[in-house]
């Protein structure tokens, strides 16, 4: 029985040798320790045994039924993984295939021009507030000390419903109502749409967006306005660029300013974008005219205030480089794709 | 306004270049828009004069000159210009010779344009005779006399002179832009004490002393006839009449033994440079004065003038008068006018008349310098459609005190170059004399305002160098400041801060930032209308923005009945034109145009969306603003769009707002959508009643058609106020469930117009509480189903969060829900 044993043994050793697949493996598994199995036939011969020698031989059989399996589960991890490894070797992609398409969409340009000047203002801690599109003359032209007369109220530059009612110039009326809603101090920025009699051409359209900006509070000064910003510009067209106030005039803010930054494109040495100069001129700002303040119910003797206000389109076409601003309202879809 | 910087220096010494002086300029409040250079790309082109005019042998329309060059012979010259005369002193490019163009009937070269000698039909030609254009003048400023021709040089420079040395050509004009609250920088003299003040050099007035000569004898005095005539005055040559009070001053003066002829040239270069077209010496010398002083000027014929009477009256209904450029012109009732003594001779302020201008033979002339209400000129202006250089001056305001000063500028000009005699004296008649606005400023409030800290001396300093008058108050911290009438802006304290601050320099102004500390917060729509976008780009839609004004045309465009709410619309009253008459009530007709658009372009797929307001008049009042209320439109076509991909984006958008509940009922009512495939889209409001949400589906062919959409086309327009309302974006947590779940999958053979909505409707009713989930895995029809009937195949989730679900338990809820729809719709189930 013990040669039996070894012989079964050898046998395993042998034919485990050329065992290269699980198959195989399985095959000899059960041809020597399945229910039929050489071993099993052994061991169940073994109750005919003294128990002393069933002692030694059930020792003996174990030993060898373990080697056995040591031998097969070495044998069949390796022909796993040979097959594992054939299974991988098979699959092989052509990575270079182009990937699943999953089409996202853009927002429109003048959205993200938007998004992006009132994000930094925000990150300066302004609130963003709206106002109507079709304005009252009293909001858009009387509260802002407009004079009676001045051209900008003409019929040839603004569009009315009535005597009484036009769609906003500006967004410098949402100025007034915000005063007028809000306590103090006040510290926002305004987006929306605005309406001018312009002809559509390269640089004109009769509708087009603005941000404004207001601050009110006791002692705000023109130095403020200066550091606001300078802070602004920098945050919104790169921190190296540089800022200049030029004196100008707007009825509603005395002293008026122009603000120029230097060209973010050439950085200042002169080039298309700039026309030459180094400077582009960004937004007009001042502080808030006592008028102003007054007409939102303010004491413009113990509180001052500042304003600003840019065109939207102007900074999106300056920041992307689009040179016709009637391309923002033909809303072609390859134009903003561009901006995905 | 064109400023030549050579005319600056007539009355302040400055040694900046023409970019350095436009810099500073634009720090004082003038923005420099551009510099013009002149006398450049200009060589071998030198005075020359016409000695004889030949008829050339083979062309009628030119002729041979011969032109002394200052280089021995004369040289020969082929030209078919007409204005030449013999003796006449012209410019003459040489062979080889360069100039800036563009040359007659070309388009301006690059670096100028070279000219040689050649044969012109025939004949020699040495070289060129040049106009005004051809050396890079514009066509309005080129002198009358010049005009379309060869540029006959109003004096007689040296023949052979270089051209631009005799002129004194090699100069630069400055652009710059004037705010229109400083219309008094509408002229030289203000240019020039603005520059005074930044450069704190000394300024030279222009001489306005008058010799009044008229009455004296020219050449030989004759005794007897210089006995008997006595010295001649204002009264013999005019009376003035002021009727109107909107003429706020009349000065007048005349002048007699006039002698029109062309101005010399240092006057013809400043009106050249500065943009105005020199005509003759008196025409010349009042637009001189406009320009140096900022006052119109007007002259007239003295012997036109009929009664020798100005009466300044308002026209009358129906009044008609011929303005000098000819144009007979319908007088809107009221407008100021300047009358003889028996008809109108000008528009105050406008325009002058034909009846009485200046001509090659008047002899003796009554000058206006006048003041007019710049409303009024506005207005009149603008109702006429008139726009002069004077119009635009009254018409941004002029200081009345320097009509006397401006006319007596004329005079000694008028002097000063020999056109004629003044008469001795001038009417002013003046009833009202403009005072400036003394104001009291606070030296501490000037400094809070500006953020600066400069002393009362400095402040004074300021004021003083722009002409204003300081005086003290006896408070150290308030002066009293006049400032010249010409500052017709300076009101209030607020506006001493602006000049105050231009004057120590913005830049010198330092960088601070607000102190208060503010917390930044969004509206809960603007929250929304940012997710919302988010959500939709993530869908695959880009966003469009289009004009808040459309054409009613737009909306009729959808098919709609006549008398629905989109109609009514609000309406401009002075649109740029009907596409853009109207605020738009809906979004829709402009997303189908810019699908239309895109479609017309070749683009084989829209996915677009955009968020706005829409209009409707108030409902309440009239004079109430309108409401503006945002909407939503979403648009698509092209490959993989249909309904369902459409419903599929508007469900994913709503639920991701966390808007639920919504319903999605058959419309085939609504003109713009295909009648089969359209719904309305309901969701219930927080007291469960169904609320209108919007409105989708295919577009109907026709109206597809009318915006150009040649394929299926799909929109929707949702109710973007109530989404804002209704959307729940707080995040919740509830625990994961404990217990299992059971699916069971049901197919049931139903009637074709069956809706899966009322199958799923009856499903969540009768399954109760246990249902999790109903899903629609499968729609078939073909074979195996009879016709008019399909087979639709249900997944059902059922849990219980309490328990684990027996068969038993699924059983029971299961068998009743097939029971409700073999009940309700005569569903029959199928097997699977």
């Amino acid at each position: 029985m013990r040669t039996e044993l070894q012989r079964i043994l050898a046998e395993a050793r042998e034919q485990l040798a050329n065992a290269d697949t699980v198959e195989a493996c399985e095959e000899i598994r059960i041809r020597l320790l399945g229910k039929k199995g050489a071993l099993t036939e052994i061991l169940r011969g073994m109750g005919k045994l003294s128990p002393e020698e069933k002692k030694t031989m059930g020792q003996a059989a174990n030993s060898v039924k373990a080697e056995i399996e040591a031998l097969l589960e070495e044998k069949l991890s390796a022909a796993k993984a040979a097959m594992q490894s054939a299974k991988l070797k098979a699959e092989k992609i052509d990575v270079t295939e182009p990937g699943k398409k999953f089409e996202l969409g853009a927002k429109h340009p003048i959205t993200l021009t938007i998004q992006e000047i009132t994000n930094v203002f925000k990150a300066m801690g302004y609130s963003i507030v709206e106002g109507p599109e079709v304005e009252t003359v009293w909001f858009n032209f009387d509260a802002l000390n407009s004079p009676k007369n001045h051209p900008s109220r003409d019929m040839t530059d603004t569009f009315y419903f009535s005597q009484d009612k036009l769609l906003r110039t500006h967004t410098s009326p949402v100025e007034v109502r915000t005063m007028l809603a809000q306590d103090l101090p006040i510290k926002v920025v305004v987006p929306g749409r605005c309406f001018r009699s312009d002809t559509p051409d390269a640089t004109h359209s009769p509708m087009f967006h603005q941000v404004e900006g207001l601050v009110v509070d006791e002692g705000i000064t023109m130095a403020d306005l200066k550091g606001t910003l300078d802070t602004f510009a920098k945050l919104m067209f790169g921190s190296d660029v540089k800022t200049k106030l030029r004196p100008s005039h707007f009825p509603f803010t005395e002293p008026s300013a122009e603000l120029d930054v230097s060209c973010f494109k050439c950085g200042g040495k002169g080039c298309n974008v700039c026309k030459g100069s180094g400077w582009i001129e960004i937004l007009g700002c001042g502080l808030t005219h006592p008028h102003v303040l007054q007409a939102g119910g303010i004491d413009s003797e113990k509180y001052s205030g500042f304003a600003f206000g840019m065109g939207v389109e102007r900074v999106a076409m300056l920041k992307y480089g689009v040179e016709d601003i009637r391309l923002f309202y033909e809303n072609d879809m390859r134009f903003i794709e561009e901006f995905k | 306004m064109l400023v030549p910087v050579k005319w600056i220096k007539d009355y302040v010494d400055i040694d900046a270049n023409a970019e350095e002086y436009g810099d500073t300029m634009t720090m004082a409040g003038i923005t420099l828009e551009t510099v013009r250079y002149f006398g450049k790309e200009t060589e071998k082109v030198v005075v020359g004069k016409i000695e004889k005019i030949e008829k050339h042998p083979d062309a009628d329309k030119l002729v041979v000159c011969k032109v002394d060059v200052g280089a021995g012979a004369p040289i020969q010259i082929v030209t078919g210009a007409d204005n030449i005369f013999e003796g006449a002193y012209v410019p003459v490019v040489l062979d080889g010779g360069r100039v800036p163009g563009p040359l007659h009937g070309h388009e301006k070269e690059e670096g100028g344009s070279v000219i040689k000698a050649g044969k012109l039909r025939g004949v020699e030609s040495d070289g060129m005779l040049c106009g005004p254009q051809e050396l890079g003048w514009d066509d309005k400023v080129a002198p009358y006399i010049s005009k379309d021709g060869i540029w006959i040089l109003p004096e007689a420079f040296t023949p052979g002179t270089d051209l631009v040395t005799a002129l004194e050509l090699d100069t630069a004009v400055v652009d710059l832009d004037v705010t229109p609250n400083r219309p008094d920088w509408l002229s030289m003299l203000a240019i020039a004490k603005e520059t005074k003040a930044a450069y704190g050099k000394p300024i030279e007035l222009p001489d306005t002393r008058v010799q009044e000569k008229a009455g004296s004898a020219g050449g030989p005095p004759n005794s007897i006839r210089f006995a008997q005539q006595k010295k001649p005055s204002m009264s013999d040559y005019v009376t003035i009449d002021i009727r109107d009070t909107r003429c706020r001053r009349y000065v007048a003066r005349a002048i007699t033994d006039i002698k029109i002829e062309q101005s010399p040239w240092w006057l013809q270069e400043r009106l050249m440079l500065a943009g105005m077209r020199p005509i003759n010496n008196i025409v010349d010398i009042a637009n001189f004065v406009m320009l140096e002083y900022g006052q119109p000027m007007h002259t007239f014929d003295a012997e036109d003038i009929a009664g020798k009477k100005i009466i300044v009256d308002a026209s009358k209904p129906g009044d008609k008068f011929t303005t000098l450029d000819g144009k007979e012109r319908e007088l809107p009732a009221g407008t100021l006018m300047i009358n003889d003594g028996e008809k109108a001779v000008g528009i105050a302020g406008i325009m002058g008349g034909l009846n009485s201008e200046v001509k090659d033979t008047t002899k003796t002339i009554v000058l206006e310098s006048a003041n007019f209400d710049a409303d009024t000129i506005r207005l009149s202006s603008k109702e006429m459609t008139l726009r002069t250089e004077a119009s635009n001056r009254y018409s941004r305001g002029i200081d009345p005190n320097i009509c006397l000063e401006a006319a007596n500028r004329f005079c000694h000009l008028v002097e000063q170059i020999g056109a004629g005699k003044v008469v001795p004296g001038a009417i002013d008649i003046y009833p009202e004399e403009a005072k400036p606005i003394v104001c009291d400023v606070r030296v501490s409030r000037i400094n809070k305002l500006n953020g600066i800290n400069i002393s009362r001396e400095e402040m004074v300093k300021y004021l003083e160098a722009l002409d204003m008058k300081v005086e003290d108050t006896g408070d150290p911290d308030v002066m009293r400041v006049t400032p010249p009438t010409v500052r017709l802006d300076m009101k209030e304290e607020i506006d001493y801060a602006e000049e105050i601050a231009r004057m120590y320099g913005y830049d010198n102004i330092p960088l601070t930032l607000p102190k208060m500390n503010t917390q930044s917060t969004v509206s809960r729509s603007w929250q929304i209308r940012e997710l919302a976008r988010g959500i939709m780009t993530s869908l695959g839609a880009n966003e469009i923005q289009t004009y808040s004004f459309v054409s009613p045309r737009s909306v009729d465009m959808l098919g709609l009945d006549d008398d629905t709410w989109e109609k009514n619309f609000l309406t401009l009253l002075n649109p740029l034109g009907e596409e853009t008459s109207v605020m738009r009530t809906v979004l829709m007709p402009e997303m189908l145009e810019v699908m239309g658009r895109n479609y017309s372009r070749n683009i084989d797929k829209v996915c677009a969306f955009e968020i706005g307001n829409t209009f409707l008049p108030s409902l309440i009042d009239e004079n109430e603003l309108p409401s503006e209320e945002l909407s939503m439109s979403i648009g698509t076509y092209g490959a993989g769009e249909d309904f369902f991909s459409m419903k599929g984006r508007v469900q994913t958008l709503l639920e991701m707002l966390g808007i639920t509940g919504l319903v999605f009922t058959a419309e085939s009512e609504y003109g713009a959508f295909h009648p089969g495939r359209c719904a309305r889209i309901q969701v219930p409001d927080r007291g469960g009643e169904m609320m209108e949400l919007g409105i989708m589906g295919e577009v109907h062919p026709e109206v597809a058609e009318r915006f150009g959409i040649q394929t299926r086309a799909y929109v929707c327009e949702l109710n973007f106020e109530y989404i804002i309302a209704r959307a729940d974006i707080e995040k919740a947590y509830s625990p994961l469930p404990k217990f299992p779940s059971v699916e069971r999958d049901i197919a049931l053979l139903v009637d074709e117009d069956v809706e899966v909505g009322s199958l799923e409707a009856i499903i969540k009713s009768a399954g109760d509480a246990l249902i999790e989930k109903v899903e629609l895995f499968d729609v078939y029809r073909g074979k195996q189903v009879e016709e008019g009937k399909k087979s639709l195949a249900f997944s059902i989730v059922y849990r219980d969060r309490n328990k684990t679900l027996t068969d038993d338990d699924v059983q029971k809820v299961h068998g009743n829900i097939l029971a409700e729809l073999k009940s309700k719709v005569n569903a029959v189930l199928r097997e699977i």
